[in-house]
């Protein structure tokens, strides 16, 4: 029976995950992405699908099943089922298609977290419940409050200023000063800054384009950039460069500024590498882990190893060793995905994650605000590249820059932020309805002078 | 608003970059997939991998298969269930079948994945999940053969060193022999005895592993580069050998100061003289020399799918000619692995080509359906046709007239070349060597040989070579 149940899921999740991303994209195909009912429900029962069979898998193959890990199964269910009603009940027009790969997607993370260590999974589970709870009211704010055009310098001085006291006092982890404790609670402040950049930069650049504009906005930028890698946070600092060059070719239209952005971006890596060490060891073990792999290519070689074990379809969950690998729950879940849920799973959660940054992109260039369009524009290339350089660090396809994959990484302010990130998104997707109505209605008027 | 067509709603950019990280994706999906498909059996075999007993807890090692399907190394499963890896063979195929007790070496090693990995139906998988027996693992055909390896083992006799023969045409692996050696089945007994003794390299593979200086198995790569330099004339070369050549205050010696007198190159190769390649390297293009060895596989790891130590050669267009005097009669600082010299032999034997040594002919599944068939390959020409043939003729004469003459009049013919390198400086202290191939028309095998401080190749390794031609051709 245990035999029958871990066979069922590993190709059972595969096939159902494949079916969940179909639908996932063949949402574009319509044009409003809320009335396609049919769709989202499929979307919810495969979501079902998926979560019952990884926790039941999770729960049998323990050598003595703890009904923890059910109860746990059931709650977290009952959560994401809880969010996708709710956010239609309390807001009538909500872009379904977020919603539905939001909880897909922490589903996923649930069931690979309850796989690595429950205590994690019971801990993450409560951030997400919070988490959620201060999201479900965040449409509300983006969509009523029209201040947040004009608070450009307080953006700019709480997130220059909450790096610094990084910087200053902060932990150091793995060689990074990335975090600090409050109250007993361990802050990841260049996660939550990560928004507060976005509109910092959108406030800057919504009015005009005039060169002294830009030249401010350089100057913050760099500021923000400058502090991260003198906290040895490059992969945030990486995150906030590529969103700002993004931010200013789309608000210019001007490929000048691309290309410089580029070069500039060329140059910094280079001197990165020839000025700091830990670049260096870095890029070694990205060119060739194999040559050290006991030392510096240990991580990367690990997670090569539970991939390539996995194969297309996986050890099956609880089959599989992803705690070899080191932070395995953070910056490597996507390894501990492949291993033990197949590659296939994996490309399916990697194709998810493009389908929520692709709905972003549309909700973007159909908002006729420019402040508005900026933010959409930029809170889903933070994500999409924050995204990109996990799993290709993790893969070996770019150098590693360690930062965590969004919804599915264990880590409360990772969490908190992309949560807050997806409703800020939905806020904006309200706006962009408001728009819309406002615009026929102005069509019919001058039809009728006509 | 200050400017108003900030806020139109076409974006062409947002597009453009939405485009642009979707095709990133692409990538990264695509090279994913390709290393999953590509690099999965390296991975899993990789020492480093943890998940290796994982499987191995699955499934019961398959078993190791001469070419004539004679058992090599196979797991034996006591009534309460423990399992013994089992080598009826003991010491004969120490190193090239290895073992998977501690660590592990040879085809326990390079083909762990296939052993460790159970092909059978999922119906029987099911069954034997019911039973709650373990799969059984797929087992390996190798191309080696007992008889032969048996022969080399003897012939080798009490002498450290170093035995391979191979299949020219194919690159098949018939037998390869290190010496000393070990009994497998002990290997858990006396680990920690070995891996302690920081002077025993008993585990050491020296076919594959071992460094030697190749003496005058060299003046193969010499001559080569000769006749690549001088492809009209080099018939026309001519000296005349006093037992002695002196270049400054430096001089290299013939073999026992014997004066050889007028040569021409062949009779040169065939009689092995010293002085006459010293003078022909030293007035070789160095950096041409240096394309034909690196075109050789020298400084580079070598194309076969398991371990090799890389040979060494440092050439270039500022070697001083006192070295190259070393250099070209295969003394100084060269090492070679005999794996390596085999295969340049092959070379020649194969009219240039080529083919890429292997051991491992295919894998079965317990029902002895074929999972994996391993094709001969070809790794392309080292050297011309005519430059082949060309030294296919010297080493005939080598058997005929020269320092092989002891492979003469025999009812098969071979060709080969003999050394004896120098070490420690000392003239007295020398390996012997010989590498060569028979019969001369469509070679069936060729065989390399290092005996350690034997003596010279002439007078130790030929009459080995001997033994094994005479055992492969029933004589």
């Amino acid at each position: 029976m245990v035999w029958y149940i871990k066979e069922f899921s590993k190709y059972g999740m595969v096939v159902f995950a494949i079916l969940y991303t179909y639908e996932a994209f063949a949402v574009f195909r319509y044009e409003e992405p809320e009335t396609k009912n049919g769709i989202y429900i499929r979307q919810g029962i495969l979501l079902f699908l998926i979560h019952v069979t990884g926790f039941v898998t999770i729960y049998v193959s323990q050598k003595e099943p703890d009904i923890l890990y059910l109860f746990l199964g059931i709650f977290e269910l009952v959560v994401l089922f809880s969010v996708m009603v709710l956010a239609r009940a309390i807001y009538t027009k909500v872009n379904r298609l977020i919603v539905n790969n939001m909880c897909m997607l922490l589903s996923i993370g649930f069931i690979i977290l309850a796989r690595i260590s429950l205590t994690k999974a019971v801990s993450q589970f409560k951030i997400v419940i919070v988490s959620l709870i201060i999201g479900m009211a965040i449409p509300y704010f983006v969509h009523k409050i029209r201040l947040f055009k004009y608070l450009t310098w307080i953006y700019a001085m709480v997130g220059i200023a909450a790096l610094t006291i990084v910087l200053l006092v902060g932990a150091v982890t793995n060689g990074s000063k990335i975090s600090y404790r409050i109250l007993g609670y361990t802050f990841q402040p260049s996660e939550f800054v990560k928004i507060l950049y976005v509109f910092l930069i959108a406030s800057l650049l919504y009015e005009s384009d005039r060169f002294i504009h830009i030249v401010i906005s350089a100057v913050l930028a760099g500021a923000h950039v400058i502090i991260l890698v003198l906290s040895r946070d490059l992969g945030s600092a990486l995150i906030f460069f590529v969103v700002y060059v993004c931010l200013i070719f789309i608000a210019t239209k001007n490929y000048i500024y691309l290309i410089l952005g580029i070069f500039a971006g060329c140059t910094a890596a280079m001197g990165a590498y020839h000025f700091f060490s830990h670049v260096q060891v870095r890029v070694q073990a990205w060119q060739d882990p194999w040559n050290d792999i006991a030392g510096t290519g240990y991580q990367i070689t690990q997670s090569l190893f539970a991939m390539g074990t996995g194969g297309w379809f996986g050890l099956g969950l609880g089959q599989g060793t992803p705690s070899s690998i080191p932070f395995v729950e953070s910056d490597f879940v996507f390894s501990a995905v492949a291993e033990e849920m197949g590659l296939l799973f994996a490309i399916c959660l990697l194709l998810i994650c493009l389908s929520c940054f692709i709905m972003f992109m549309k909700i973007a260039s159909q908002l006729r605000d420019a402040f508005y369009r900026y933010i959409a524009a930029g809170l889903g290339i933070i994500y999409i590249f924050q995204v990109f350089l996990t799993v290709g660090g993790g893969t070996k396809f770019i150098p590693l820059t360690g930062v965590t994959l969004p919804f599915i990484s264990y880590g409360g302010s990772s969490i908190l932020t992309t949560i807050i990130m997806f409703f800020i998104i939905q806020g904006l997707y309200m706006i962009r309805y408001d728009e819309q109505v406002q615009q026929t209605k102005s069509m019919k008027k001058l039809q009728k002078k006509k | 608003m200050k400017n108003n067509n900030k806020n139109e709603k076409n974006n062409p950019q947002i597009t453009g970059i939405m485009y642009f990280f979707s095709f990133l994706f692409v990538c990264l999906i695509l090279y994913m997939g390709y290393f999953v498909y590509s690099d999965k059996e390296m991975l899993i075999n990789n020492a480093y991998n943890p998940r290796q007993a994982m499987l191995a807890e699955k499934v019961i090692r398959g078993t190791i298969y001469s070419k004539n399907n004679e058992v090599l190394a196979e797991t034996k499963v006591s009534k309460n269930n423990v399992e013994t890896r089992v080598y009826p063979y003991e010491n004969l195929f120490a190193h090239v079948i290895g073992f998977s007790s501690n660590g592990r070496m040879g085809v326990e090693s390079n083909e762990n994945y296939h052993l460790i990995t159970s092909d059978i139906p999922v119906d029987e998988k099911l069954q034997n999940e019911i039973k709650g027996i373990k799969n059984p693992g797929n087992s390996v055909v190798t191309t080696l053969d007992v008889d032969l390896q048996q022969v080399l083992s003897d012939a080798l006799g009490v002498y450290k060193g170093a035995a391979i023969a191979i299949e020219p045409s194919t690159g098949k692996i018939l037998a390869m022999v290190s010496k000393p050696d070990f009994d497998p089945n002990e290997i858990p007994e006396k680990w920690e005895d070995i891996i302690h003794d920081d002077s025993s390299t008993v585990l050491l593979n020296r076919v594959t592993q071992g460094l030697y200086p190749p003496g005058s198995t060299f003046k193969m790569m010499t001559a080569l580069e000769y006749i690549r330099e001088n492809p009209d004339n080099y018939t026309n070369y001519h000296y005349d050998c006093n037992g002695k050549f002196t270049l400054g205050d430096s001089s290299i010696q013939c073999y026992h100061r014997t004066a050889h007198g007028a040569l021409d190159l062949k009779s040169s190769f065939a009689k092995s003289c010293n002085s006459s390649f010293a003078n022909i390297g030293t007035n070789l293009d160095y950096g041409k020399f240096q394309d034909t060895l690196d075109s050789l596989l020298f400084n580079q790891k070598l194309p076969v799918s398991f371990n090799t130590k890389q040979s060494s050669i440092a050439v270039s267009p500022d070697t001083d000619p006192k070295d190259m005097m070393q250099m070209a009669i295969g003394q100084g600082a060269t090492q070679m692995t005999p794996l390596h010299l085999a295969m340049i032999t092959q070379a020649v034997a194969n009219q240039g080509t080529l083919m890429i040594p292997y051991m491992v002919d295919h894998v079965l599944d317990a029902n002895q359906n074929i999972v994996n068939q391993y094709e001969p390959s070809n790794y392309g020409m080292l050297m011309t046709t005519e430059e082949a043939s060309i030294l296919q003729s010297y080493m005939e004469e080598v058997v005929h007239s020269g320092t092989g003459k002891k492979l003469s009049g025999l009812s098969y013919t071979a060709a080969g070349k003999t050394g004896s390198a120098e070490y420690n400086g000392v003239k007295e202290d020398s390996h012997a060597w010989f590498t060569g191939y028979a019969p001369v028309r469509n070679p069936e095998i060729v065989v390399t040989i290092i005996l350690e401080g034997a003596g010279s190749g002439g007078d130790y390794a030929v009459p080995i070579a001997k033994r094994i031609f005479n055992a492969y051709f029933k004589e």
